[in-house]
């Protein structure tokens, strides 16, 4: 998001130090359409300079201080007023006083900590930008730059599978299997359903993916739930003994690290919902969350040094998912 | 040994399964079938009666193969005590063709055949419908239904156990004929 400047005199910009080399990330702005924006890591450096080039050079512009600030801030889209800054940092560049001529001032925010992930949800967005400031005394001059934060993670030490027997009391008895509780985005669950009592008229099984997004604490909690995928993993009517296998490769759909109780405002959280459903429409379901994490990935040596000193932090090498074969068979 | 790179998809290890259950007849055989239909009594006391044959081989029905005669409004008694009593989100029935009773109408009005017909197809996916919901099955005015030889109004409604336990389940129903799944241990009965 940036403003344009108001007054006329002055426009200002931010570009940063190493923007030939950094990557940029995709995310999702709160209209749904996709944008490019520089990625940063939690301790990276946020260097640059910013630009105010005056319109007509002959005529001075008085302010009252310029400065860049640093901010990280969640809005929760229900209390717009309101927005909750959990890192706030600020540069002075200029003290009172005028400028003559277009002048290009640097900057450096050292080892900036990014304790959350750039998120944009349903009800609540959490962000980070610069915004460079030319206060006047009727209107500022200011300009914001996003930019967008992932948080990394590395293969937890404890990831045991998740193992139920679940059913309905005479009538439909299952044992489903996922083969770890914590995946990485680009991952693959690897799972069993067993059939250990079948009394009802199975038509079709399938695995969803369910979003949700928590907003809010105490009495005013709302969720937003939202399906990101539907996966069909049997067609047909099993019997006792079967096994019905399940490989559901994550990286085909969008989705975000598991994000719990962010600075007390909000939540992500992921579930698996496997969903029988028999020929009266009747839905049979079980829900179990799942705990999503984001991969580093290879460290390149075309990567900035700044950047490599992140990623090794982290191990994980660069898993070579397939393209989105997703072969459906039954056992 | 395995590449880090590549994930493992390795499907998980399984019981093999046992033949007889394979090829075996499967436990969820139920078929009900309305068909017959006869108009008794004379003039304005006449009404169509339909024979109602279940089939089945669920364990939680006395009767594996029952016959019984059943006429419109016993099936509208079914529906209220199952609304009343259950859970679950009752389906349906066919019409009541109110304006079929009227005098002065040109055709046969209720006792018309094709009309009947229509009705006789909606009574069979009523009645299938309501018998293979697993929270219907415990009802004791279901059974009572299908299985014995008339409808006893005065019945004290409850529910069935099933055959060899001593509690039934009892599930909330999430969205329109959505069942949560719950975990249970062959040691415990659960809620």
């Amino acid at each position: 998001m940036s403003f344009f400047s108001f007054g006329q005199s002055a426009e200002i910009d931010v570009v940063l130090t190493d923007a030939e080399t950094r990557k940029k990330a995709e995310h999702k702005t709160e209209d749904g359409k996709k944008d490019k924006y520089f990625l940063f890591y939690d301790g990276e450096t946020v260097a640059g300079k910013v630009n105010v080039t005056l319109k007509n050079p002959g005529k001075r512009l008085e302010h009252q201080g310029i400065k860049i600030e640093f901010v990280g801030q969640i809005e929760l889209y229900y209390d717009r007023g309101n927005h909750h800054e959990f890192v706030s940092l600020v540069k002075d560049l200029a003290r009172p006083g005028e400028l003559t001529q277009s002048q290009t001032f640097d900057f450096e925010f050292t080892h900036v900590e990014k304790p959350y992930e750039s998120y944009t949800g349903q009800n609540v967005k959490l962000r980070y930008f610069l915004r460079a400031t030319v206060s006047r005394r009727l209107n500022d001059i200011s300009k914001e730059m996003d930019i967008v934060v992932h948080t990394l993670s590395t293969y937890p030490e404890l990831n045991s599978s998740i193992k139920m027997e679940v059913g309905i009391e005479d009538c439909l008895h299952i044992e489903f299997e996922y083969n770890k509780s914590k995946y990485h985005l680009k991952d693959v669950i690897v799972g069993k359903i067993y059939f250990l009592l079948v009394r009802i008229k199975i038509k079709h099984m399938e695995i969803d993916i369910i979003k949700r997004e928590t907003t809010g604490t105490g009495p005013s909690v709302y969720h937003e739930n939202d399906t990101i995928a539907k996966y069909e993993i049997m067609d047909g009517a099993p019997v006792r003994g079967e096994s019905i296998p399940i490989r559901l490769f994550l990286a085909g759909y969008e989705m975000t690290p598991t994000m719990r109780d962010i600075n007390k405002k909000f939540s992500v959280r992921y579930y698996l919902n496997l969903v029988l459903i028999d020929e009266e429409e009747r839905r049979y379901f079980k829900q179990q969350e799942i705990t999503l994490w984001r991969k580093g990935d290879v460290v390149r040596k075309s990567m900035s040094s700044q950047a490599t000193i992140g990623a090794q932090r982290f191990e994980g090498s660069k898993s070579s998912v397939s393209s989105m074969l997703d072969l459906k068979c039954r056992a | 040994m395995s590449d880090p790179t590549v994930a493992d998809t390795r499907r998980l290890n399984s019981k093999p399964q046992d033949l007889t259950d394979a090829y075996g007849p499967p436990s969820n055989f139920l078929e009900i079938d309305v068909y017959d239909p006869q108009t008794v009594g004379v003039g304005r006391n006449r009404f169509t009666t339909y024979e109602v044959r279940m089939r089945t081989n669920l364990p939680i029905f006395k009767l594996k193969d029952s016959i019984v005669r059943r006429r419109y409004s016993d099936f509208e008694w079914l529906k209220n005590e199952l609304e009343r009593d259950s859970k679950i989100v009752v389906p349906p029935l066919p019409g009541k063709a109110l304006k079929r009773q009227l005098p002065f109408r040109g055709d046969e009005g209720i006792f018309e055949e094709a009309f009947i017909e229509e009705r006789r197809v909606g009574l069979e996916q009523f009645i299938n419908r309501i018998a293979g919901h697993p929270l219907a099955q415990n009802e004791r005015c279901l059974h009572m239904f299908l299985q014995d030889e008339s409808l006893d109004r005065n019945y004290i409604p409850g529910k069935v156990q099933p055959l060899g336990l001593t509690m039934g389940c009892g599930n909330d129903c999430f969205l329109l004929f959505s069942l949560a799944l719950f975990p249970f241990s062959h040691l415990l009965f659960f809620h």
